[in-house]
């Protein structure tokens, strides 16, 4: 298979596993492509890419502007902050407005779940869903698995435990659809009350023991306390949290193997992990942080290589 | 109904082999400056040839050669209707300063020439740049690109492909015309 079976990456539910091992063979040459003394390809010369950011975010929006531009792409960036939606105005009257400029395809990160979905029923543009509330974060969720891949060989087979706060995370869900694709057995492991309900049918397994969690496991993707996110009360306190579900490297030397470390950023150390297991050689938080930018060119390339 | 008819038998292709690498021998010496590139997927299997002829055959050693993968360059991206596929670029060494020569199995509108010039430039800035192709498809050029080195001058209609198949891959060496 050379080509993807969508238009959009509106999330990884949408897409097949062939379309994961083409974006994660593509990557690899691009990979190779960000690591020469000059790290830019003149592929999408003729592509715009608008970068619409309805929401806050650094790391993503920085990833995905480098990708675009390593590809060579001319790139606008927009975020809701200072633009017209303040004014009232709809997000199919901004994104319509947008593309009359001669924009090809759009990244959008949204507050709103299925923003992403509903967008590209009215559109023309291909679509990159850069995380849509606490739906997907598709790119965050391949990287993930890229990262896995690199580190253990296979993603296919492995153990993968997502702790933390599973009830507000899309980087989770999009986690939990990749993993499931490629093979592997997935588990949550989190409080109670930061566990949606019924998540069981998605075909994962739920441990609130952090430990036992640990024990099972291959990888552990740590996802980071929302507190923005938070509006009630999920657990007591930060430092309970920390106690219970917080990963030191006492905890990760008491086990009889190896558990690889990961989380999406940004880190609140001291609460998901400590500083400790944040630099440490299991932890391949950097490593996902640069397989980010050759995921996303790949993805982009892709989906641009359809546009006619 | 395809006709396949045969350009040059896996005989004729050894001497050109060994022509070419003589020939390189003439004017890189011991290749002490001088590092080859194979332009992937087909240039891949001549570039090892060479290779081999150079250290095995005639004596030289650590023939330094490098893939390189000339996709992201190419100027038909979104022109058909396929995706273009990638391949493994390996370059482990330095190329500022150094004598470069291009290898390609068959020379035809030169684009792909022309992409392998721009990605030589994500390297650094080789000394020279030559061209060694098999096959070089005169009369069909879109570009001024013409090969330093070449095995046989065919002249071709467009309609016409040339296709080279090498031993380790398709089990013989040989040169097919083949029209439709």
């Amino acid at each position: 298979m050379s080509e993807l079976s969508v238009k959009h990456l509106l999330g990884i539910k949408y897409i097949q596993p062939e379309d994961i091992q083409l974006i994660f063979k593509t990557a690899d040459h691009f990979k190779e492509v960000i690591n020469r003394p000059i790290k830019k390809v003149p592929s999408l010369r003729d592509i715009t890419i608008a970068n619409l950011f309805f929401e806050n975010s650094t790391r993503t929006k920085l990833s995905f502007e480098l990708a675009e531009k390593r590809l060579s792409a001319d790139v606008i960036n927009f975020s809701a902050a200072q633009s017209s939606v303040k004014k009232g105005e709809t997000l199919i009257d901004t994104v319509n407005n947008i593309l009359s400029m001669k924009v090809d395809m759009v990244v959008m990160r949204h507050p709103n779940p299925g923003a992403g979905v509903f967008l590209s029923k009215h559109i023309n543009a291909s679509i990159i869903n850069a995380g849509d509330g606490a739906h997907e974060h598709p790119t965050q969720g391949l990287l993930d698995s890229y990262s896995i891949r690199e580190r253990l060989g296979e993603v296919g087979g492995k153990n993968v435990v997502i702790v933390g706060d599973i009830l507000h995370s899309r980087v989770a869900l999009s986690n939990i659809f990749a993993l499931q694709k490629q093979g592997a057995n997935v588990k949550i492991c989190g409080p109670k009350t930061l566990i949606p309900k019924h998540i069981e049918k998605l075909g994962v397994t739920v441990e609130t023991n952090l430990r036992k969690a640990l024990e099972w496991a291959d990888v552990a993707n740590m996802l980071r306390i929302q507190n923005e996110r938070l509006d009630i009360g999920y657990f007591p306190s930060t430092r309970e949290y920390t106690q219970q579900y917080g990963v030191t490297k006492d905890l990760l030397n008491s086990l009889d193997k190896e558990v690889v470390i990961m989380h999406p950023g940004p880190i609140n150390r001291g609460v998901e992990i400590t500083s400790d297991v944040a630099d440490s050689d299991q932890a391949i938080i950097l490593n996902q942080v640069e397989n980010g930018v050759a995921i996303r060119m790949a993805i982009i390339y892709l989906l641009a290589s359809k546009i006619k | 109904m395809t006709k396949q008819k045969v350009l040059l038998s896996s005989k004729e292709v050894n001497i050109i082999l060994h022509r070419l690498t003589s020939q390189l021998i003439e004017k890189h010496e011991d290749f002490s400056n001088t590092v080859l590139i194979g332009i992937q997927p087909r240039g891949a299997f001549l570039a090892n040839r060479i290779k081999y002829l150079l250290e095995d055959f005639y004596n030289i050693p650590n023939v330094k050669l490098g893939l390189l993968d000339i996709t992201f360059f190419r100027d038909d991206f979104r022109r058909g209707d396929k995706t273009l596929e990638a391949n493994t670029t390996t370059i482990d060494f330095i190329v500022e300063d150094k004598n470069v020569i291009f290898i390609d199995d068959v020379l035809y509108t030169g684009r792909s020439i022309s992409a392998a010039l721009t990605a030589m430039q994500s390297f650094g800035r080789p000394k020279d740049i030559e061209l060694l192709t098999l096959i070089d498809r005169r009369f069909s050029r879109h570009l001024p690109i013409q090969p330093n080195y070449k095995g046989r001058q065919v002249d071709v209609i467009n309609e016409e492909k040339v296709t080279v198949h090498w031993a380790e891959n398709e089990g013989e060496d040989t040169v097919y015309l083949i029209s439709k």
